[in-house]
């Protein structure tokens, strides 16, 4: 018998290639006689454009052409808004190239084709553009107010969209409540910055009329679907393959971005391969960005801290066009109020405009917003009330006894009401309150301030709604010369290990070794039905699919072999690459025989293929070869649309210190407490949570896009945007628990964003606690630096 | 993200390359290459030429002798930290060259491409500035050696004259039984920092401080020296209040401004502390310490 | 050759470099960085490129035995010199040298783009220190800052590094 393969520690099957450096990333792919692309992009904020003239780059030997909007015919056309909701009265998208007025820095005016990156770099600096500048409003909330300069002149007050969602009947809790707490939180604008930038190359085949597409993108078939329609193709004439991808982390689900249309419309008409790979500094200035948003929120509470309601107003940075809708807001809006039961909820926000990079999700798509205010409220709230921090949360928590919670009227991203379906949350609190050794660490404290160092204790509880549908589609066949086993998903991965994961559910019910299940994605050519990877969904919902594939390519299986060993279903079993009558000793069929056989053959290509062909004897049949209703070899297709979203938590805490002479943080422990239901590979789980808290950790210390005020990025590099290094991360402490989720047939909840959602909060309650001695005012905004410490240590001081 | 075009130049002597500086009048120097790519890469400097001293095999040589440490211009920054010669004659030096970028980069980085790049955020400026170190040049006209006080004339800037090449670093060589210490405090370890600084310390018979070197890197627009604070410690006894009260008087030598990052209140906070970590650290370094 | 020697912008010139063991005689334009070169020109495209101003680490390569940022060289720099590259990494039987088996084994790569700079800063280290595998997270952690990984939060980066001092050990 095989041992299960769910639930264990399997290395990865992706890893020999990548280690070996054999990835095929898009620049990597080989493409004889390529052109090569470079985008001239705006240097101002919101101009009009009085002036293009393109005819110095044009005439630079190796410049085969400088397209401007006026060369792209019918794709001079306003991109699509992908995500349309009723609520976005103003959306506005860009064109691929600016016509006569840009909306920020990095926007793409020009695109210039040439023999290699390095003359068409050149070229791109000969483009001669003149502009009327326009003003502008960087600052959030000074854009929404009445008079900000307009970033579209014809979307009054900057606003793209405004949602108010009420669950339950705020006004009376308010009435009622004995205690408001009410407090304001800023996040700072953010990029994922993946290790692989954007990256586009295509090859327009005269001869089969088709297009391919290589994208770094996370969703390819989205993208075929775009392409075909922007093309007017047909979309089998369309392939795009987003091959090995060097990090997602969210930017890459947004599409089409200018390179995507660009690069095929040049390789169409120059009849060559052409490339086009972003590189660090236009990443920082086109890439969509995320994370600036700043909430009012309250809590209406009893004294004895019970929260009755939660009012939540937000502004939302859109950037200067809406192309992905109101993702990012709706998400943040939809977790406001965590793992806690709060019966009315009523939270309104505002898309603004501000004429800046376009914004869609990063990792964490709004959920550590939105954990940042609730999280920060509550320990306000338990200040407030004197009650300890741990004690609030615990007597606001869903029950295990009340899933699924559903919290009427508030509207999720896959436009159904929030719907908490498992949890143990009281318990992972408990655990992680255990592990950080609460008690003993007040004594640890008291003892440290009295040597004048400055210990805190943070502490963050998250949910995370995983899992979005549609729906996923998987596909499993057993391959007749081999016996490995191919499996296909409309996804792509980005390191997040499918070739591993979803290995191990197909190994399960095949009885194959992991790593003879070969999992190819990201190929329109190979398998095109599906949407994408994002949202924490890929095991969720394609893992469900290829589940319910591979346990109907099992019944196959087990059918013909039982008929081959003539033997009854039953008593089959699967293992090691075999079937056999258990119990029987006997050796029993191969998987290749079997597919082989289930195959009916005229010609016996191998010995194998003897047995199938149609005088052979275990070929003979009184019907036709195929039954009807039958289909040749071992392959099935199934789909999987979960009913609502499966919703994923935990809890995070630190024991942090702040040197008091530099107002450096020193980490002391990092302890996560998560539950993803079943787990289908804990070493992969656990990346998946270390790398998203070193996100995390981006975004509480480091990771901020500078505007000025004229709407240029003043840190547009790995200089001076600060990307941690390993020196700035902790190690994590990893503590698993598992709730099957009841929505899905393997009881799984996504974790791709988990790591990242709650790590802000952890460290600003953390350092908050640290420096209460000094009495600074509640921290209220990421990222912290020394400088910012020190600049609210040093009011503490003057307010004495 | 490619350099533009430019003619190179790869010189075999050092007279060849003084040649080729004085024939054009945009030349850039390329020994590591480590602040120069970028720069080139991001299109930040164009040069008409690059002149490659990879060749010169005569500026490649570290010395210790006569108490003096001689730093070639084209000797790796790793090589000179991890040589051993060096660190006795001066563990100053390599102390400092660990908080320099990474690993890696000094693999590449040579001193004196550091020093010619003249960033007052850069620790080897500071290093030879607060060792009252001397700088040789060497142009059409020959060598002259300048005091390291007056090399770093402003951000980037430096005495040389565009046809003159950085040839060597002379850093003088601790005595015996003198303290030392270099640290400094960056948000992210390896890069530039708020502030860094670089301590001598030496006792006289008597227990009083004798002499004393202090400099920072990050605060000014040179390296910049700490010399009221070394005439304020000069003569008296080392002690914690001592030390602190220095730290406070390290603050005015603070000028540069507040940027998006980092308040000037907030730079001199980490310089006057790390003024007093760093005295107290050389002076657990001193003899009879 | 010592002669002095001057080309025009853009010129071609001519480079032996011998590149994971093999001689390489190479004609490339003088702006032509390291990266590309071995990239594009000589097609070994496991060394990637990630930032081209020499923060992230993703094109670190050897240059005679020394880890070096690709990104940061012009290939007419190298001429007369050894590089080794990721693809170099393996022994010609194929078997995995101990970061590679080290990095597999302990999941310290996710996308896998900045793996094989790191690889190859990991494996300057291991020719560097003989304490690695007893050493200290921080201390660790210290020699590896210089490489930005973005996916896996550098933990299991450190448990490699430890793991693949043991592998060389081993090995004798």
């Amino acid at each position: 018998m095989s041992t299960r393969q769910f639930g264990a520690r399997v290395q990865r099957n992706e890893d020999d290639r990548l280690i070996r450096g054999k990835g095929r990333y898009v620049d990597d792919i080989p493409l004889e006689g390529a052109l090569h692309g470079v985008f001239a992009r705006s240097n101002v904020a919101h101009a009009k454009i009085t002036r293009l003239d393109v005819s110095r780059a044009a005439a630079l030997p190796g410049v085969l052409k400088v397209y401007t909007h006026e060369d792209l015919g019918s794709l001079d056309m306003k991109m699509p808004l992908l995500i349309p909701h009723p609520c976005i009265t103003h959306g506005r998208t860009q064109y691929p190239l600016a016509r006569d007025e840009v909306f920020y820095v990095g926007q793409a005016i020009a695109f210039v084709v040439a023999v290699d990156r390095y003359v068409a770099e050149d070229a791109a600096l000969l483009i001669d553009v003149e502009y009327e500048t326009l003003p502008v409003e960087i600052d959030l909330r000074r854009a929404a107010e009445p008079g900000a300069p307009l970033v579209h002149a014809d979307v009054p007050g900057n606003i793209a969209a405004n949602l108010v969602q009420e669950s339950g009947d705020v006004a009376s809790a308010f009435a009622k409540a004995d205690h408001i707490t009410s407090i304001t939180v800023h996040c700072e604008r953010s990029t994922a910055a993946p290790m692989e930038c954007l990256a586009t190359a295509a090859r327009w085949d005269e001869v089969s009329g088709e297009l391919t597409v290589w994208d770094g993108t996370q969703a390819p078939i989205g993208l075929r679907g775009a392409l075909a329609s922007l093309f007017d193709l047909d979309e089998h004439a369309v392939r795009v393959i987003a091959p090995d991808v060097g990090g997602g982390f969210g930017p890459k689900i947004h599409f089409p971005y200018a390179n995507e249309v660009l690069v095929p419309l040049a390789a169409r008409e120059f009849g060559r391969p052409v490339k086009w790979i972003e590189d660090r500094s236009e990443n920082f200035v086109h890439m969509t960005h995320e994370r600036l948003q700043i909430h009012d929120i309250e809590l209406a509470a009893t004294r004895d801290g019970i929260v009755l309601g939660l009012r939540d107003r937000f502004l939302h940075d859109t950037g200067a066009f809406i192309p992905y809708g109101i993702a990012v807001a709706q998400v943040a809006s939809c977790q406001i109020a965590g793992p806690y039961r709060i019966p009315n909820i009523l939270v309104e926000f505002s898309c603004v405009y501000t004429p800046t990079v376009p914004v869609t999700p990063y990792r964490g798509c709004g959920r550590p917003q939105a954990n940042f205010a609730i999280e920060r409220a509550m320990d306000q709230l338990a200040d407030e009330l004197g009650l300890d921090r741990f004690e609030i949360r615990r007597r606001n928590f869903i029950q295990p006894e009340e899933f699924p919670y559903t919290r009427p009227n508030l509207i999720f991203a896959d436009g159904l009401p929030v719907t908490h379906d498992s949890g143990e949350y009281e318990q992972a609190l408990r655990a992680l309150m255990d592990a950080l050794d609460v008690d003993a660490f007040k004594a640890d404290q008291q003892a440290a301030l009295e040597q004048g160092r400055y210990l805190g204790l943070g502490l963050s509880f998250y949910v995370e709604g995983t899992g979005l549908g549609p729906y996923e589609g998987g596909h499993v066949r057993v391959h007749p010369i081999t016996g490995k086993v191919f499996v296909n998903t409309g996804l792509t991965t980005q390191g997040q290990g499918h070739a591993t994961v979803f290995a191990q559910i197909v190994s399960d019910q095949l009885g194959v070794a992991v790593e003879d299940v070969i999992v190819v994605e990201g190929d329109t050519g190979v398998y095109d039905w599906g949407v994408g990877t994002f949202a924490s969904r890929a095991a969720v919902v394609s893992g469900s699919a290829v589940h319910k594939a591979a346990v109907l390519a099992r019944k196959q299986l087990i059918d013909a072999a039982a008929n081959m060993l003539e033997a009854n279903p039953d008593d089959i079993e699967l293992s090691d690459g075999r079937a056999f009558v258990a119990g029987s000793g006997v050796d029993g069929v191969t998987l290749a025989e079997i597919a082989t056989a289930s195959n009916p053959l005229r010609y016996a290509f191998n010995k194998a293929a003897e047995r199938a062909t149609q005088f052979a004897p275990a070929a003979r049949s009184d019907g036709p070869p195929l039954a009807e209703g039958a289909h040749p070899g071992i392959e099935a297709t199934d789909y999987y649309a979960p009913p609502h979203a499966t919703w994923a938590y935990g809890v995070h805490g630190a024991i942090v210190e702040v040197d008091p002479m530099t107002y450096g943080i020193k980490i002391h422990r990092y302890v996560c407490v998560h539950d993803c239901g079943n787990m289908i590979n804990p070493m992969i789980v656990e990346g998946q949570i270390a790398g998203g808290v070193a996100q995390g950790m981006g975004g509480a210390f480091y990771e901020k896009l500078e505007y000025d005020e004229d709407g240029a990025l003043r840190n547009a590099s790995f200089m001076d945007f600060l990307i941690p290094y390993a020196t700035e991360i902790p190690h994590v402490e990893m503590i698993h628990q598992e709730t099957p989720s009841p929505l899905n047939p393997l009881g799984i909840k996504g974790v791709g964003e988990a790591g990242t959602i709650p790590v802000a909060q952890v460290i600003a309650s953390a350092i908050e606690d640290a420096l209460r001695p000094l009495e600074i005012a509640p921290i209220r905004k990421v990222p912290l630096s020394p400088s910012l410490l020190h600049s609210y240590v040093t009011e503490a001081g003057l307010r004495k | 993200m490619k350099p533009s075009a430019f003619r190179y130049a790869l010189p075999s002597t050092l007279r060849d390359a003084i040649d080729i500086r004085a024939r054009f009048e945009d030349s850039v120097i390329l020994a590591g290459g480590q602040s120069l790519i970028p720069t080139m890469n991001f299109r930040l400097a164009n040069p008409e030429v690059v002149i490659d001293l990879r060749k010169l095999d005569e500026l490649n040589y570290v010395r210790v002798a006569d108490g003096v440490v001689r730093i070639g211009a084209m000797a790796r920054q790793r090589v000179v930290e991890q040589n051993d010669e060096v660190a006795a004659a001066n563990p100053l030096i390599r102390e400092t060259l660990l908080n320099v970028a990474h690993p890696v980069i000094r693999n590449r980085g040579t001193v004196g491409g550091s020093l010619a790049h003249a960033d007052p955020s850069a620790e080897l400026p500071t290093l030879l500035t607060t060792m009252r170190g001397a700088i040789t040049v060497c142009g059409p006209s020959g060598r002259r050696t300048i005091a390291a006080e007056d090399f770093f004339e402003f951000i980037f800037t430096t005495a040389m004259e565009p046809d003159e090449l950085l040839v060597e670093a002379a850093i003088p060589a601790l005595e015996p039984g003198e303290g030392w210490a270099f640290a400094e405090f960056a948000r992210r370890h390896g890069d530039y920092s708020v502030a860094g600084v670089a301590v001598t310390l030496k006792l006289g018979a008597d227990r009083r401080i004798d002499r004393v070197r202090l400099g920072a890197c990050g605060i000014a627009t040179t390296p910049a020296l700490l010399t009221e604070c070394e005439r304020f410690l000069t003569g008296k006894s080392p002690s914690p209040e001592l030390f602190a009260e220095a730290g406070t008087l390290a603050r005015d030598a603070v000028t540069v401004s507040d940027d998006s990052a980092t308040s000037k209140v907030y730079r001199q906070h980490v310089l006057a502390g790390l003024v007093a970590r760093n005295l107290t650290t050389a002076m657990t370094r001193t003899d009879g310490a | 050759m010592t002669e002095t020697t001057e080309f025009e912008p853009n010129a071609l010139v001519r480079i032996n470099v011998e590149v994971n063991g093999r001689a390489v005689s190479e004609e490339v334009s003088t702006r032509l960085l390291l990266s590309d070169f071995l990239r594009h020109q000589l097609r070994l495209t496991g060394t990637h490129v990630g930032c081209e101003h020499g923060v992230c680490g993703a094109c670190t390569v050897h240059i005679d035995g020394t880890p070096a940022r690709s990104c940061l060289t012009l290939a007419v720099q190298v001429d007369g010199c050894s590089i080794r590259t990721v693809e170099g990494l393996a022994n010609a039987d194929g078997s995995l040298h101990p970061v590679q088996q080290a990095f597999k084994e302990c999941h310290a790569l996710q996308c896998g783009f900045c793996t094989p700079g790191f690889m190859m800063a990991v494996a300057g280290l291991l020719d560097e220190r003989d304490d690695l595998r007893t050493a200290e997270d921080d201390s660790i952690r210290e020699d590896i800052a210089g490489n930005v990984c973005r996916c896996t939060g550098y933990m299991n980066i450190v448990s490699a590094v430890r793991r693949a001092a043991e592998l060389t050990n081993e090995k004798g």
